[in-house]
């Protein structure tokens, strides 16, 4: 399966919704819209990893690199997720310590820090 | 001598390929269905850095996965063609250096490979790396006489 990639804006914030496997293939595909979202302005992004399937490093790398980016700019990068399984990658590597993860879109949209 | 062996040219796209063979080897070798999502990863993770060392190092030979069903257990070898150096052997002012992005990735690729897999080898010498992972497999049920 491939990558599926939408964007949708609720108030400040810009939802990126993935879909289908995230490794070393797809990856740069995510990254190039984390990269353009950025560079047009939105610096409050929620990702919405309910549609995914797969997740490695390689993803891993590219949120943090999206999470470095948007800091840059005084932003945030929240994700949304309930799979155990895409959970444990971030366990297992330190990430939910780097990372806020909420259990729905609508949760990531209300929080502040 | 391996139930199954894959040669793939290092390039990403084969990755997922390597994780679908792998993942139905295990299954059909009787690794637990919980765990099945762990070796998918655990591979992947593997080839995904055999491909990167390869494709950094200009290296065109393929990437070489083993699948070994062995009794009560079930191994995978993942073997690239990258040589380096004695583990432990850095250049001068590497330690401590700043670690670009390429090793960070490498990196944590080791990471999920060793916080997922409780029976892991990574070996590396002059004709290349290895990194040998091993999960224990639930023997088909006894037949009674």
């Amino acid at each position: 399966m491939d990558l599926s990639l939408s964007t949708e804006t609720i108030g400040d914030r810009t939802i990126v919704r993935v879909g289908g496997e995230i490794d070393v293939y797809t990856a740069p595909k995510l990254r190039e819209q984390l990269v353009e979202l950025v560079n047009d302005g939105s610096f409050h992004l929620v990702v919405d990893m309910e549609g995914v399937d797969f997740l490695d490093s390689t993803g891993l790398g590219v949120l943090v690199g999206g999470l470095k980016r948007v800091r840059a700019h005084e932003g945030s990068l929240r994700l949304v997720c309930n799979q155990e399984r895409i959970l444990k990658i971030f366990r297992i590597t330190g990430l939910t310590k780097v990372f806020p993860i909420h259990t729905s879109v609508e949760e990531a949209v209300a929080a502040t820090d | 001598m391996a139930t199954v062996e894959l040669r793939f040219s290092a390039l990403p796209e084969h990755v997922r390929t390597a994780r679908l063979v792998a993942a139905a080897v295990a299954r059909r070798a009787g690794v637990d269905e919980a765990v099945l999502d762990e070796v998918r990863l655990a591979v992947g993770e593997a080839c995904t850095r055999a491909v990167g060392l390869h494709q950094s190092g200009g290296i065109t030979a393929p990437v070489k996965v083993l699948l070994i069903e062995e009794e009560k257990q079930f191994s995978i070898e993942v073997g690239d063609e990258a040589p380096r150096s004695a583990p432990g052997d850095r250049a001068p002012g590497a330690a401590g250096g700043d670690l670009d992005a390429e090793t960070e990735e490498d990196e944590m690729g080791l990471a999920v490979i060793s916080g997922l897999v409780d029976d892991v080898e990574v070996t590396a010498g002059e004709h290349g790396g290895l990194i040998r992972m091993t999960w224990p497999t639930t023997p088909p049920a006894a037949v009674l006489p």
